[in-house]
């Protein structure tokens, strides 16, 4: 049933992103920032996106660890490569916004450096899936165990250190009429990330779908 | 000085006591207004319309804000076109081995 999930989900996200800039525009600015802090609409549902594929790849690799089931480590692979995406995404983005709001284009503080770091322990865990060879899913798994536990810190990091980047506590105290165009990118960046996963996750079975016929027809070769 | 005098006299200094801090708040506000009156800005000679100044430097937003939802489209849809020709050419390779399974061929 969920295999076939990711069409009626991405074609959702499809609508839900083509109404978001109407939402987005008709959003009052924002005193201080004026049109670029429009730029958050985007950034803050890619960050906590990226946040819950970390989550997810995190998870799915401690399960994959504890009980070997393959399907726990799709799911790792597929959410692990969705982490990097939204990671670079907010990496982008957040310096657009940066340059007018601060002045510069990138600050070596806590919240920046903490996302930059995560971003690159799941680079360096798709780079170790990709070219560590027969037994590298073990070792890709604890790894990306290592960069889950990173999560919290990246999120508390701008209400513990001194910080130019606005706190957490910036979303629960949104002004009323900025909330309609926020939710609802909010869900449609879940909503897609639900697709994506879903669609993924598709691509890893076929590939060890294949992998088994081959081996099958090599077996049926090696006996004949 | 007797106790009954020593008491009123006591009294007399709390009152002066009391009307000079009360004096000291009314007349302190008005004595800063009349020194900041002292000091009138110069008389304008003539009206400047706001067009006429000179332009402030600033970095335009609009095109940060679109270079970020640019951004963010094409790498979604990078991304996703990306899974679509990765999933096409492994169940393409996956149905023409099915099919030669089934064909009894190599």
């Amino acid at each position: 049933m969920t295999r076939r999930l990711f069409a009626p989900m991405l074609a959702v996200a499809a609508v839900m992103f083509a109404i978001a800039p109407v939402l987005i525009a008709r959003a009052p600015y924002e005193s201080t920032m004026g049109l670029v802090q429009k730029i958050f609409y985007f950034h803050v549902p890619a960050g906590i996106v990226m946040f819950a594929a970390a989550l997810v790849c995190g998870i799915s690799s401690a399960l994959f660890l504890a009980r070997g089931r393959l399907e726990h480590d799709r799911r790792a692979l597929a959410a692990g490569e969705l982490t990097v995406i939204f990671g670079t995404i907010m990496l982008v983005t957040g310096p657009l916004w940066a340059r007018k709001a601060w002045g510069v284009w990138w600050q070596w503080e806590a919240r920046l450096t903490s996302t930059l770091v995560l971003t690159l322990i799941f680079v360096a865990y798709l780079l170790l899936r990709r070219y560590g060879g027969p037994g590298s899913e073990r070792l890709g798994a604890v790894l990306a165990v290592f960069g889950m536990v990173n999560v919290p810190f990246v999120y508390w990091s701008v209400n513990v250190w001194r910080t130019m980047h606005p706190r957490t506590t910036v979303v629960p105290t949104l002004d009323p009429s900025m909330r309609p165009a926020f939710w609802w990118c909010m869900v449609a960046f879940f909503v897609l990330f639900g697709g994506l996963l879903t669609l993924r996750v598709r691509l890893e079975e076929q590939r060890a779908a294949l992998d088994r016929l081959w081996l099958a027809r090599e077996e049926a070769e090696v006996r004949s | 000085m007797s106790g009954p005098g020593r008491a009123v006299w006591r009294k007399v200094q709390r009152l002066a006591v009391l009307a000079g801090v009360l004096l000291a708040v009314l007349i302190g506000p008005l004595g800063g207004a009349a020194g900041a009156m002292a000091q009138p800005t110069p008389p304008q000679d003539e009206f400047v319309p706001i067009s006429e100044l000179e332009p402030v430097e600033e970095l335009p937003a609009a095109p940060l804000l679109i270079a970020a939802y640019v951004f963010v489209w094409l790498a979604l849809l990078g991304y996703l076109w990306s899974i679509w020709r990765r999933l096409g050419s492994v169940e393409r390779e996956l149905h023409q081995l099915s099919r030669r399974d089934r064909a009894g061929g190599p």
